[in-house]
């Protein structure tokens, strides 16, 4: 029997991984933002993306979208724990395979190349709704929205064909059909 | 035109009109004008402290003892900063604390002007919320909010930073509104199928066990009443956690002991072998619970909290109740007694062979020690304390360490908010402040810190403001001269590597009680312990008591590293048993 030096337990099984993409509507007020992003930090909770931006200016609300990655238990301390920060109005918690949920990821794609090569690679993002946003004869920004493995895909695909710089932002939601979630 | 009034002053009559009576303290540059309006407002009375971490642990005290929020006072930059330690002491042991801190004025604020720090950034993650007041208008609100989200829900530390042009500036002052926008933030909406299902499960249930904690003293001394009664009528026995010790009386048979890692051993094997266990306002705390994949196998557990992220935090339950202490006991009493008035006797019959188990637990004893007749050993000083105060309405505050424990263990309370401890940040240094802060709150009363004589020196400097208003705390030192907590470590984990736990050079405790202006005694002999003790009581002023006791004693009965409830390491007499049947060497 191997003698443990430590009066704290030893960490157990991990429970199954999953991503969530958690939803937060806030106050927009001073380190707001700065508050849920501790929490996460704090807790030692995973942000893989984030994106944060006023969404009602009446009522001084901003709507912030985290992608996250956790246990079962964690992600429900995570919604618990947020719901305590007193600026927290309100939290969504959706399962990223959650079909009833839009997740939508933006990229902006620098391409440096001649113009066969532009239009290859605009060929290539073709799936993805691709807006010309700039164009010279020996470059083009592209901008694209997907879902993050997607945009992961297409920025591989397009190194071949010039792509020099990639802008991304984190996902945003919106749940399917009539109903809303506030 | 309403009249308007400086920041300094809304300062103060939001204070007044939150019933503030006492704020704990220490002047600087940037706090200087709510200072100045100090003398204008005599309800108020402002302790001076001699450090502002002493300012933090004695509001810790003073809520502790009260019920009522603790009230800081400090300035920007260091004063800010030497604050950070109590308010996370109060942030893990959910005390309610509203901290007021000065900042350097709003625009030099960003430019390292003197004595300027990040003081929100800082105190982010150890308060439930703090405001930086940018604009004087919102002044009033905030100062209201911030004792709204003090109080209510989980109870915790909150800080709000205001500016010194703020505290000049002129803006209308408004009284509290009745509602402050707190919605979701303090649940308390249980469901009556949640009791209907938790009494069924108490009907059921033949080796039940109620685990109790700070939770039950947060909800006021009506839920330690609520409890009682609760525990009275099913014949549970019941078991407490550190902070929850006062809210069952600890010297009622029904009463396990404390559970945990210095638990008594029925308790902990109560918890290992229940089949319902009910959890009152409680964490599972790693220092309770042991190793989590072998606490408390065979169990279905409740837990009913304040606070909802509690619940399936550590310990999955099996049924949830989120809500205030006192209302769900209530619920839970009424319904009992509703659906079956024949509780006591027929509950009492079902559970009789869980009884006859524990009393065989409790034959181990595992509280006792050797006692010697030539040196004092610090559990004796407990009790023997304990036997001469019991009389009389005691407070006790704790510092940190193996003193803790025996105070924990030792110690009978059998009030509500008689007990102050550092219990989740396990702080050296918070029961001289602490006590000046119970002292505070109860001119009149015994207070007695229980102390060590490592953890003692983290705040000393506070006896000057015990003598300063005649705040007459008792620091019953346990002096063995070692960090003793760390000590035991090292010699039971560490091969007794006694890396730099041994204090060269401790003052004379003696000498420095005089120095201070107050009575040093000391007592090194096991038969002028009482006398001396009795001496302490009956010395009007603060004492400080050196107690010199047994270097080597350890703190039994003891969880050791990582081990699940059942498998106890108890007390040297039964470690010598054990070694003969050669389980000994595997235990540690």
């Amino acid at each position: 029997m191997t003698k443990s030096k430590s009066a704290y337990s030893t960490p157990s099984k991990l429970g199954k991984i999953d991503t969530h993409i958690i939803v937060v509507w806030v106050d927009n007020e001073a380190s707001v933002l700065s508050r849920v992003v501790g929490l996460f930090s704090g807790r030692g909770y995973n942000i893989e993306s984030l994106a944060v931006a006023e969404v009602d200016h009446k009522k001084n609300l901003s709507r912030i979208t985290i992608v996250t990655t956790g246990t079962p238990q964690v992600i429900e301390q995570i919604v618990l724990q947020l719901k305590k920060l007193v600026p927290v109005h309100k939290v969504g918690n959706f399962k990223r395979e959650d079909k009833n949920v839009i997740f939508k990821e933006m990229a902006l794609l620098k391409i440096v190349a001649n113009p066969n090569k532009i239009n290859k690679a605009l060929n290539a993002c073709k799936k993805y709704s691709p807006v010309i946003l700039d164009q010279t004869n020996k470059s083009a920004v592209i901008q694209i929205t997907a879902l993050r493995r997607e945009i992961d895909k297409v920025t591989k695909n397009l190194k071949p064909f010039g792509l020099v710089s990639a802008s991304r932002t984190g996902a945003v939601a919106m749940t399917r059909g009539a109903e809303i979630f506030n | 035109m309403p009249k308007l009034f400086s920041g300094a002053e809304i300062v103060f009559k939001c204070l007044k009109d939150q019933n503030v009576e006492h704020i704990f303290g220490y002047p600087g540059g940037a706090v200087l004008p709510i200072y100045d309006e100090l003398k204008n407002h005599p309800s108020i009375k402002h302790i001076l402290v001699r450090h502002e971490q002493g300012a933090g642990h004695a509001a810790e005290g003073y809520a502790r003892s009260t019920g009522k929020p603790g009230v800081v006072l400090v300035t920007s930059g260091p004063g800010a900063t030497n604050v950070v330690t109590a308010l996370t002491d109060a942030f893990m042991d959910s005390v309610p604390l509203v901290c007021i801190s000065g900042q350097v004025p709003t625009h030099l604020i960003g430019t390292d002007a003197f004595q300027e720090c990040d003081t929100t950034g800082i105190t982010r993650p150890c308060t439930k919320h703090n405001w930086l007041v940018k604009d004087i208008n919102d002044l009033p609100r905030i100062m209201h909010e911030a004792f709204e989200v003090a109080t209510t829900g989980r109870p915790g530390p909150v800080l709000v930073d205001i500016p010194k042009d703020i505290q000049f500036a002129k803006a209308k002052y408004f009284k509290p509104k009745k509602k402050i926008k707190l919605k979701e933030k303090s649940l308390n909406g249980f469901k009556k199928s949640d009791i209907d299902q938790l009494v069924d499960l108490m009907k059921k249930a033949s080796r039940p066990v109620f685990y109790t904690g700070g939770g039950v003293i947060n909800s006021g001394p009506k839920a330690s009443e609520l409890l009682r009664e609760l525990v009275s009528i099913t014949g549970f026995p019941i078991t407490s956690t550190l902070q929850g010790l006062g809210a069952y009386p600890g010297d009622d048979n029904q009463f396990l002991g404390m559970l945990g890692m210095h638990g008594t051993f029925e308790a902990n094997n109560a918890m290992h072998d229940c089949d319902l266990l009910i959890n009152i306002g409680a964490r599972f705390d790693d220092r309770i619970t042991g190793k989590i994949d072998e606490f408390s196998p065979k169990s279905k557990k409740v837990h009913i909290d304040i606070d909802p992220s509690s619940i399936n935090k550590i310990v999955k339950v099996d049924l949830s109740i989120v809500g205030d202490v006192s209302d769900v006991i209530r619920s839970i009493t009424k319904t009992l007694k509703k659906k079956n008035l024949n509780l006591e006797k027929s509950n009492k019959q079902k559970i009789s062979k869980w009884w006859q188990q524990i009393q065989k637990w409790r034959t181990k004893q595992s509280l006792n020690f050797v006692n010697s007749d030539k040196i004092i050993k610090p559990q004796h000083a407990v009790q023997r304390l304990y036997e001469l105060t019991k009389n009389q309405d005691t407070y006790i505050t704790t510092e940190v360490g193996q003193h803790q424990m025996w105070a924990a263990q030792h110690y009978k309370f059998n009030k509500p908010n008689r007990w102050m401890t550092s219990g989740g940040l396990g702080t050296m240094g918070y029961g001289l402040p602490a006590a000046v802060g119970v002292q505070v709150a109860h001119p009149k009363k015994l207070v007695v810190d229980i102390a060590g004589e490592a953890s003692i020196l983290m705040n000393i400097q506070e006896m000057s403001t015990a003598v300063q208003y005649n705040l007459p705390v008792k620091i019953f030192i346990l002096n063995n001269q070692y960090m003793g907590m760390v000590r035991q470590w090292q010699e039971l984990l560490h091969e007794k590597n006694y890396s730099e736990s041994y204090s060269k050079a401790l003052p004379d405790f003696v000498k420095l009680a005089e120095a201070y202006g107050c009575v040093g005694i000391r007592a090194e002999d096991p038969d002028e312990l009482d006398e001396k003790i009795e001496e302490m009581i009956n010395t009007d002023g603060p004492v400080i008591f050196d107690c010199h006791v047994d270097q080597d004693e350890n703190c039994f009965p003891m969880i050791p590293s990582g081990k699940p409830h059942n498998q106890m390491l108890l007390g040297p007499k039964d470690q010598e048993e054990n070694k003969i049947t050669g389980k000994g060497k595997a235990l540690v």
